[in-house]
């Protein structure tokens, strides 16, 4: 039956809550084409009331991060301070940005 | 009453997929659409049951109690599941047809506690609708394999539909006090709407043969008796029980 798994291509579903600002992953699942995965992830993610919207990506357009790169990748940010905006402490003329 | 039957007995059907269902998705959507009718049926049968001030029973003595004869939904939805795509057309033509019936009930100002409940229901079957509208297009304009069963579905369950459209004197009531829609105009649009879909899908659209009723007057097919039993067993064995 590897036809059907090619003709039912996996998706990732990402719901936005009532209050919240931003889609977030939810988990995924199988459907012929983007209009019956928004149809699926309505009945498999959102009966609990959890969202009141739905972006469904077709899992092969989503390239991740590969874990044994995380070093390289996320560790250097880690002692660089200065980054954030609360480090700098401004004179009391601007001090209302 | 009827439109308690209607769901409740539809629900009961849809119910028996859960586990079945040719995909994980299409199991939890079935099963969410026995729920949503579930529920139509909890809110009707509990404005059936207080019409009768003397006698008031609930809607789950309704539901339970009965026997086939005194319950008067539609043939169509008592028949067996079949397979999906007998399902999807039992469910393509009833939601078309529940749709326009809930857009009116919703409007009309005669009974406003049936009123409330059909606006609930109103956003629940366009859903229904456009999930089995949806699966027509794509069995229908499929394969070989899938136009060809799905058509034979249709064809079979066809001499159902007529009932559907079939005025008695409780709807001929309905319709003087407003509460109910007149059927032969329901026909029209419903005809328009299906007609609409089942082109798209490249289906042909069944002959109007023979057409079978009977279940608004409590004169079932054989697959009544027997879906009730399984669904009245329990609360007929031990009455009263709950958990």
């Amino acid at each position: 039956m590897s036809d059907n798994k090619s003709n039912w291509p996996l998706w990732e579903v990402f719901v936005r809550s009532r209050q919240g600002l931003g889609h977030k992953h939810v988990g995924s699942l199988h459907a012929s084409d983007a209009e019956m995965a928004i149809g699926n992830a309505r009945d498999v993610y959102t009966r609990r009331q959890e969202g009141v919207s739905i972006w469904v990506v077709p899992a092969d357009s989503i390239t991740a991060s590969s874990p044994s790169d995380s070093e390289a990748l996320f560790d250097p940010a880690n002692d660089k301070v200065y980054r954030h905006p609360t480090f700098y402490v401004l004179p009391d003329e601007v001090n209302h940005m | 009453m009827r439109l308690g039957d209607d769901a409740l007995v539809l629900a009961q059907r849809l119910g028996e997929w859960c586990g079945h269902a040719p995909a994980l998705e299409e199991d939890i959507a079935l099963t969410n659409i026995a729920l949503d009718l579930i529920g139509q049926a909890q809110s009707y049968l509990t404005l059936a049951g207080s019409l009768d001030q003397d006698t008031p029973k609930s809607d789950d003595e309704l539901a339970f109690l009965r026997t086939d004869k005194e319950f008067q939904n539609l043939l169509l939805l008592e028949q067996s599941n079949g397979d999906f795509g007998d399902t999807i057309a039992r469910q393509f033509l009833f939601d078309k047809f529940a749709l326009l019936r809930a857009e009116h009930i919703a409007q009309q100002t005669f009974d406003l506690d049936a009123a409330a409940v059909a606006a609930k229901a109103v956003k629940e079957i366009r859903y229904h609708a456009d999930h089995s509208s949806k699966w027509i297009l794509r069995l229908g304009d499929g394969t070989q394999e899938s136009r060809s069963r799905i058509q034979e579905s249709l064809n079979n369950i066809w001499k159902f539909t007529g009932e559907m459209f079939t005025a008695d004197e409780v709807d001929i009531a309905g319709v003087a006090s407003g509460l109910l829609p007149d059927l032969s105009t329901l026909k029209v649009q419903w005809d328009t709407n299906i007609n609409d879909i089942l082109e798209k899908a490249t289906l042909v659209r069944p002959e109007d043969g023979l057409m079978q009723t009977g279940g608004r007057k409590g004169v079932h097919t054989d697959e009544l008796g027997i879906m009730l039993a399984e669904m009245q067993v329990l609360p007929r064995t031990y009455p009263g029980a709950s958990w």
